[in-house]
């Protein structure tokens, strides 16, 4: 067998490997992605690894972190250990952040990609939809929506998906207005691709980068989102998460502050890498940033 | 089109918002399961089957979708949000009482996120490497990945209880006499942790707004011709660029409207602030849905305001589009 590539030539590399290697060299990212795996994998084995439930009462109430080794977080109010809170809550956490994401971005780019695509007045109608939802002010409509149909993983997830969606939509229309116009989407027309085809295998592959970026960036606000929610009181009663820990121990924050400390840097450590990674992405995509 | 048909126009398609969100709250009560009825009494008011009653007659609740739609409305335009069986109270009038302190709230994190996030900007845009960026760079992250209402309590326990120097909740002191400046100054000193909390997020988006835009208009023609006409540097910066500057980070403040209300709901909840976030959080808890959906509409129609008066003041800000009108 002879191999066409000579020895001097590049070696040719996909899409996906060119961006791994720019992401790699983003400190900040890698270190995002430590972080984010680390949460991950805590949360999926951490139950059974440390086996405190955390649900039931272990010790006294309000006993401080590092002044009992069983307990090494401290205790809340009703004397759970607050390490056990903060293994499992991520469970919830992650889970309703990355669903009610999902949600959000298949909204979002169903919108966006229609309103784009057709463009006149589909996207007239749909643009003006999207403004009607940017006007509700997305938590208080969340929690409209949550106490009307009955606080569950599933209402959450879809409330935050509702009320999150119009930003990708427009980022999708404006993606989707731009490509429309290039040769290869008039090629596809030529040989009478159907528009769906056409929308979903021509376009949206190339509109893909700019959309990853904004999807992770989505996970981190619907995070934020969930976090709100359920320091409010209207996430699902029965699952611990972090935002639960906050807003049930906010009573007694002048009493113990580890309650609702450690909870509060979970929180802020999963959304804070998830973002240092969309920054990564937005940098790996982007063309005009390679050189650097 | 001149500059008057133009706001003309605008409010009118504001009026069609307001009224889509009246649309939006009639659709939300026969959504949700249950008597629409019930949910018009909202779960624990005490109600009996009299006000059941009542409702259903009032609201035409046995007649035609379109006709209750059309009642609903009716009685929405005449200022009827209906009655909360919770707080015993009509609900217009509730909503309205607690308004003022959202407001307050609201416009002070703005005017305060917007003052420092443009000084913050004009620095870093002056010496794109130094501490003015480094600390937007900070905020940036911080700012977005905290939760809100995790930094106001983080600021409670720092600033109320480790170095007592603000109170720890309310707007007022309890019982406290004085002089209208003393009571003032007393409002002004429980504001001050709750606005930072609200504000946190915004300071960093308005920076870096700020520096990218400053950036862009420096590099501009005018400032050139600005500078060669001998002006000051500080009048070149500030009156020159930063006017020009300053448009994009209108658009924004006006756009964040909604999010600065969606975040004042959470604020005002960790402070004890008594607008119309707590409300929500204790209407809420109690299922008063009459409070709720009216909680919903008017503080869209906040948002719609905010945003009429973003475009006006964009208008009078940009002296392109002035003259571009009147032509």
């Amino acid at each position: 067998m002879t191999n066409h590539v000579s020895e001097n030539s590049p070696k040719p590399v996909s899409i996906g490997q060119d961006a791994w290697k720019v992401f790699r060299r983003n400190k900040a990212a890698s270190a995002g992605l430590v972080v984010l795996t680390t949460i991950l994998l805590i949360s999926a084995l951490g139950p059974t690894l440390y086996g405190v439930d955390a649900y039931s009462m272990v010790a006294a109430p309000f006993i401080p972190p590092g002044t009992d080794s069983t307990v090494i977080l401290g205790t809340d109010f009703l004397g759970r250990d607050i390490a056990a809170g903060l293994i499992v809550g991520g469970q919830a956490t992650l889970l309703v952040g990355s669903a009610a994401a999902l949600v959000t971005v298949i909204i979002g780019v169903l919108v966006g990609a229609t309103a784009g695509f057709y463009g006149g007045n589909v996207d007239e109608v749909l643009m003006r939809f999207t403004e009607f939802f940017q006007v509700l002010p997305a938590l208080l409509f969340a929690m409209v929506l949550i106490a009307l149909f009955s606080p569950s993983l599933l209402t959450v997830t879809f409330a935050i998906g509702v009320v999150a969606w119009p930003q990708t939509a427009r980022l999708t229309r404006a993606e989707f207005m731009k490509i429309k116009q290039l040769e290869y989407v008039t090629a596809a027309r030529s040989i009478a691709s159907t528009d769906r085809r056409i929308m979903w295998m021509v376009i949206l592959p190339n509109a893909l980068p700019p959309l990853i970026v904004s999807a992770t960036l989505v996970v981190g606000v619907a995070i934020l989102f969930e976090a709100g929610l359920s320091f409010l009181g209207l996430g699902d009663p029965n699952v611990m998460s972090w935002g639960l820990m906050i807003g049930a121990n906010r009573p007694y924050i002048l009493d113990a502050w580890w309650t609702v400390t450690f909870p509060g840097i979970s929180i802020f450590l999963t959304v804070l890498s998830v973002s240092l990674i969309g920054d990564g992405l937005n940098d790996a995509f982007n063309p005009k940033l390679r050189e650097r | 089109m001149n500059i008057a048909f133009a706001i003309a126009r605008r409010v009118f398609y504001a009026v069609l918002l307001v009224l889509a969100v009246v649309v939006l709250n009639f659709l939300l009560i026969h959504l949700a399961p249950g008597d629409p009825a019930e949910v018009m009494a909202g779960e624990m008011g005490g109600v009996t089957e009299e006000i059941l009653h009542d409702i259903r007659v009032s609201y035409g609740l046995d007649k035609p979708l379109l006709t209750q739609l059309w009642i609903y409305m009716k009685s929405v335009m005449q200022g009827d949000l209906g009655q909360s069986f919770y707080f015993n109270t009509p609900v217009a009038g509730l909503i309205l009482s607690r308004l003022g302190p959202t407001i307050l709230l609201v416009v002070t994190a703005l005017v305060f996120s917007v003052f420092i996030g443009t000084t913050l900007g004009v620095l870093a845009s002056r010496k794109p490497d130094g501490f003015a960026s480094a600390v937007i760079t900070v905020l940036a992250l911080v700012g977005y990945s905290a939760p809100v209402f995790w930094t106001g309590i983080m600021l409670i326990i720092t600033f109320a209880w480790l170095i007592p120097i603000f109170p720890i909740s309310g707007m007022a002191t309890f019982g406290s006499t004085g002089g209208l400046f003393a009571q003032t100054l007393d409002v002004f000193h429980h504001l001050v942790l709750p606005a930072i909390s609200l504000a946190f997020i915004y300071v960093a988006q308005y920076s870096r707004i700020t520096r990218a835009s400053m950036l862009e208009v420096l590099g501009a023609d005018y400032i050139r011709t600005a500078r060669a006409k001998g002006l000051p540097e500080t009048v070149v910066v500030y009156k020159h660029a930063l006017r020009n500057a300053m448009l994009p980070v209108i658009t924004l403040a006006g756009l964040q409207f909604g999010n600065l209300i969606s975040g004042a709901v959470l604020v005002e909840t960790v402070f004890n602030w008594p607008g119309l976030g707590t409300l929500a959080f204790d209407s809420i808890l109690a299922r008063d849905y009459p409070t709720v959906l009216g909680l919903l509409l008017i503080s869209s129609i906040v948002v719609v305001i905010a945003n009429l008066l973003t475009d006006i003041c964009y208008r009078l800000a940009d002296p392109r589009i002035q003259t571009s009108h009147k032509v």
